[in-house]
């Protein structure tokens, strides 16, 4: 701890502005940026006029980037083990990523909300069983069952967001149960019953609405999770399955050459974690603006 | 108990500055305050929301938060010591031994995730080095002192087990373990029931007396203060207003903030026909006009209350104010730093 | 205190009950192992009398029934493939797969406590600004691709630590590093979030105000009001480590559960994927249970709440 200043130097010091600026007060240029980016290049891809991605050229196999002595610019981030191009390959696989991230996350935040509300709103009996129920979901883990799935039904995109939307809605229902059961305490709630609301009213046009932020902050953040948990998956095989790009398959197949061909499998783990890091700066700035309280996000 | 300029006063606070940055600009919390008190001598510290009363407590204690408060300048002497100049290994010696302190809300001030026994063992462990079967015996001591029933049993208890107006009347106990020369209370009763109210001044008074404290209390009800207080210091906008023996300060004050505050509170009987308010809002305290902070809302307000700050004036002896009005004809200074 | 563990410990078990179930539906539901297992040229009647010994042609609930009741009393049955009894399987993985998971913790844990705490008590400093860096990077990067990368540059080129194995304590390092390494992030992110919030309360100042030493009012008072939250993510985190170490482990190549349970679902080898289900489960109710219980040791609130 700094000694304090004595009553000499008091009298002189000038005020020091040393205010503690606050976060939240700026929109967060960088993850913006690069969650924009990401998506706007997932969107266009087709038109982007890249090589196929899937294209096999075998006497281009693992040119390095363009950058390097062996490298040329018609593959700027070069090519992997059967000379298909790294940078086509990781804007489609931007494409398989973030769609996965978002459609398993709206799936898992709206089975979840709901399962939430209702167990927040009747409390008792149906409180019990869904709580229940919830923890029993969050226990069981993601990877096997996603394994699982891939290896009995194959591994597909759907299955991926399935699997991972089966569990991921469990962490939602217990969040937003805890803020309804907060939000009950207040009297708005107990106003809009007397003035005979039922509870489909209540829920939705009540409660709901004051959820919405801490929802929003918990899917930004989760989103970040989710292409996490697909490239492990894709990593382990049992992911989006060939020939799609996939960033985790795409670390997969460089694994073995990482010392001669680095690249290969460099550049997608960059992606994925500009993509994740950017989705999570930017839910943490959610955070802080709706509500700082909500630190256990 | 009152009116007698006290001999050599516990505290003697000289001109303390403290001031905060915010986001809206720095905020003089604590804008040259002075004040002494005496031996058994209560002062009471009146105010409105946000008018330094509590920031002047915490710069007593040199607990302001940092680091966006600094203590500026002044002096505060506690039995002819400059608590100022003075390091913070001395400074935390000097806390709850010869200063303590009763926060406002009883709800939070005690840590919820250990006893009560814990706590006051803490305390008083520090203050007196005591341990082990002394120790408890000390503590049950101090809370029967506070008239807290079955001491021992509660000294198991945990926080959130006791009413209110008991987890105060620890807190009290906890404040007197020392005992210290300087108890400061903010606003000690305001979370509690009204009937709990009147039972705790009642216990604060007789603590002072059986320890001869000097008491401040910061208070926003001037009933309490009417009840309890010897002097009372009214705070403007980190200021003092006007202070003075609260006879005094009941029958003639000489601000026209105090006027207004007693103005403002409903007497049975009287025929007003509506309540007076005071006019405007509290100000701005990032933005203080230039001139005396009390001048937009002010009934009596002239055009030099605009432009200057109005010095200390003493109105008679024992009683203070900052206005113009009661300034001797050209901004002639009759006592006091500005 | 006693009836909230017993509880508590009620709850768990029905969380075991369903999963059992819906684990039990999910290996039968992923076609018939049978396929892998005998050779192609084997007949129909060897199919049947297949079916028959190995007891896939009894009722689904008689089948359920039994591998309860079996699995009850720790007899998982015996592998399809590796044609050895389960229990005996996961017994030589399963402490493989706990050592490596409380390492990870453990080091976690050493490295999160005195990071977030003081990045809260000097908050601003730089100290803080790289608390914030690290917790985010943490969380953001993916463990497999960190773990390739310090296979090949630490265990390769520099050859400081094994690439994989599991021989003696340097082996765990590399493998306990990538699988801690986002449970610091977290970690740390709650306590330096937890003690910001609570060095502002009211009892931190008259702890102050009493005159306390700071160390004691940072480590003691506060410290223990933070807990509250971490101690529950710690516990969700230790589930999360022993569930996803599958990808670490096929990285470092470390015998334990993970590995078992890729290779059983590869052959669908139903009772290997239902034992290694249900006892990563069981685990993560005994991790859930502790913690509530921990947790109602810390704060005396919870235990006169029921």
């Amino acid at each position: 701890m700094p000694a304090e200043p004595t009553a000499a130097t008091l009298s002189e010091a000038a005020v020091a502005v040393d205010a503690v600026p606050r976060r939240g007060w700026r929109l967060p240029r960088f993850p913006l940026v690069v969650i924009g980016l990401f998506v706007a290049v997932a969107v266009v891809a087709p038109l982007l006029g890249l090589p196929d991605p899937t294209a096999q050229a075998l006497r281009d196999r693992f040119r390095p980037p363009a950058w390097q002595e062996a490298g040329s610019w018609t593959h700027p981030l070069g090519t992997d083990r059967l000379g298909r191009d790294l940078l086509s390959r990781i804007v489609w696989g931007a494409r398989v990523s973030l769609a996965a991230g978002v459609l398993t996350v709206l799936a898992a935040s709206a089975f979840g909300a709901a399962v939430g509300l209702t167990a927040g709103y009747y409390g008792g009996r149906v409180d019990a069983v869904l709580m229940r129920v919830t923890d029993a979901t969050m226990s069981f883990p993601v990877i096997l069952l996603a394994l699982i799935l891939a290896v009995t039904v194959g591994p597909s995109f759907a299955n991926v967001v399935t699997a991972i939307a089966v569990i991921l809605w469990a962490r939602y229902a217990r969040v937003i149960r805890g803020q309804v059961l907060t939000l009950m305490q207040l009297d708005f709630v107990a106003q809009a019953r007397i003035a005979g609301a039922g509870p489909w009213r209540i829920i939705t046009r009540h409660l709901l609405p004051n959820t919405l932020g801490t929802l929003l902050v918990l899917v930004t953040l989760q989103i970040g999770y989710v292409i996490i948990v697909e490239a492990s998956l894709s990593f382990l095989g049992a992911g989006i399955p060939p020939p799609t790009p996939a960033w985790g398959s795409m670390i997969a197949e460089g694994r073995d050459f990482v010392t001669s061909a680095w690249w290969v499998s460099l550049f997608p783990g960059l992606a994925i974690l500009l993509v994740v890091l950017a989705f999570n700066l930017l839910g943490d700035w959610l955070r802080d603006t709706f509500d700082p309280k909500l630190r256990q996000l | 108990m009152s009116g007698s300029p006290p001999s050599r006063p516990v505290i003697d606070v000289r001109d303390l500055r403290t001031h905060l940055v915010t986001r809206w600009g720095t905020v003089k919390a604590v804008d040259g305050v002075s004040f002494a008190v005496a031996e058994g001598e209560t002062l009471g510290l009146v105010g409105e929301s946000g008018s330094g009363k509590s920031m002047t407590c915490l710069s007593l204690l040199r607990l302001v938060p940092r680091p966006a408060a600094r203590i500026l300048g002044g002096q505060v002497w506690l039995d002819g010591e400059d608590l100022l100049a003075k390091s913070e290994a001395e400074m935390r010696k000097i806390r709850g031994r010869r200063i303590a302190m009763i926060l406002q809300d009883p709800m939070s001030s005690l840590n919820p995730v250990f006893s009560i026994g814990m706590q006051m063992r803490e305390a008083i462990g520090l203050y007196h080095g005591l341990r082990g079967r002394g120790l408890a015996a000390r503590a049950a001591e101090l809370l029967a002192a506070v008239r807290i029933p079955s001491p021992a049993e509660r000294l198991r208890a945990f926080p959130h087990q006791l009413s209110g107006g008991m987890r105060q009347r620890v807190v009290g106990a906890m404040a007197i373990a020392a005992p210290p020369r300087l108890l400061i209370a903010d606003e000690p009763t305001t979370s509690l029931d009204l009937t709990i109210q009147a039972q705790y001044l009642g216990l604060l008074e007789e603590l002072q007396e059986r320890h001869r404290l000097a008491l401040v209390f910061v208070t926003h009800n001037l009933g309490i203060v009417a009840r309890i207080c010897d002097r009372v210091a009214v705070m403007y906008a980190g200021r003092i207003v006007e202070m003075g023996p609260v006879r005094r300060l009941f029958t003639r004050p000489a601000h026209p903030y105090s006027r207004a505050l007693l103005e403002s509170i409903p007497r049975l009987g009287a025929r007003a026909a509506r309540l007076t308010a005071i006019e405007g809002q509290p100000p701005d305290l990032a933005r203080l006009p230039a001139g005396c902070a009390f001048a937009p809302r002010c009934a009596s307000v002239m055009e030099r209350c605009r432009v200057e700050a109005p010095p200390e004036t003493v109105v008679e002896a024992g009683h203070v104010t900052r206005c113009w009005l009661e300034a001797p004809g050209a901004g002639a200074t009759a006592a006091g730093p500005p | 205190m006693l009836r909230f563990v017993a509880a508590r410990l009620l709850q768990s078990l029905v969380a075991l009950a369903i999963i059992s179930v819906v684990v039990f539906v999910l290996a039968r539901a992923t076609g018939d192992p049978l396929y892998l297992i005998l050779p192609m040229s084997a007949s129909q009647e060897d199919f049947d009398n297949a079916r028959r010994y190995l007891g896939l042609d009894r009722p689904y609930l008689e089948q359920y029934l039994s591998f309860v009741g079996r699995a009850a009393i720790g007899d998982f049955g015996t592998s399809l493939r590796a044609r050895r009894p389960v229990s005996e399987l996961i017994r030589e993985r399963l402490p493989n797969s706990l050592k490596l998971a409380v390492f990870a913790m453990g080091v976690s844990l050493a490295m999160a406590f005195p990071l977030g705490i003081m990045a809260a008590v000097h908050k601003g400093s730089g100290l803080d600004r790289l608390a914030q860096i690290v917790s985010v990077l943490g969380q953001s990067l993916p463990t497999f691709w960190v773990a390739i990368l310090l296979v090949e540059f630490v265990a390769g080129r520099l050859q400081w630590l094994p690439a994989g194995g599991i021989e003696g304590f340097t082996s765990y390092i590399l493998p306990g590093f990538t699988l801690g390494w986002f449970v610091v992030a977290g970690l740390m992110r709650l306590l330096r979030s937890g003690m910001l919030e609570v060095l502002d309360s009211e009892y931190v100042k008259l702890a102050r105000v009493k005159g306390l030493g700071e160390g004691r009012v940072i480590w003691l008072h506060a410290l223990k009001n933070a807990l509250i939250p971490v101690i529950t993510f710690a516990g969700i985190y230790f589930a999360i480590l022993v569930t996803t170490a599958i990808v670490v482990e096929t990285v470092f190549a470390w015998p334990g559960l993970g590995r078992l349970a890729y290779e059983g679902i590869s052959s669908r080898d139903f009772p290997v994927i239902q034992a290694v289900v249900l006892t990563t489960a069981a685990i993560v109710a005994v991790v859930n249970l502790c913690v509530d219980c921990l947790y109602a040791l810390i704060d005396p609130r919870i235990r006169y709440a029921r």
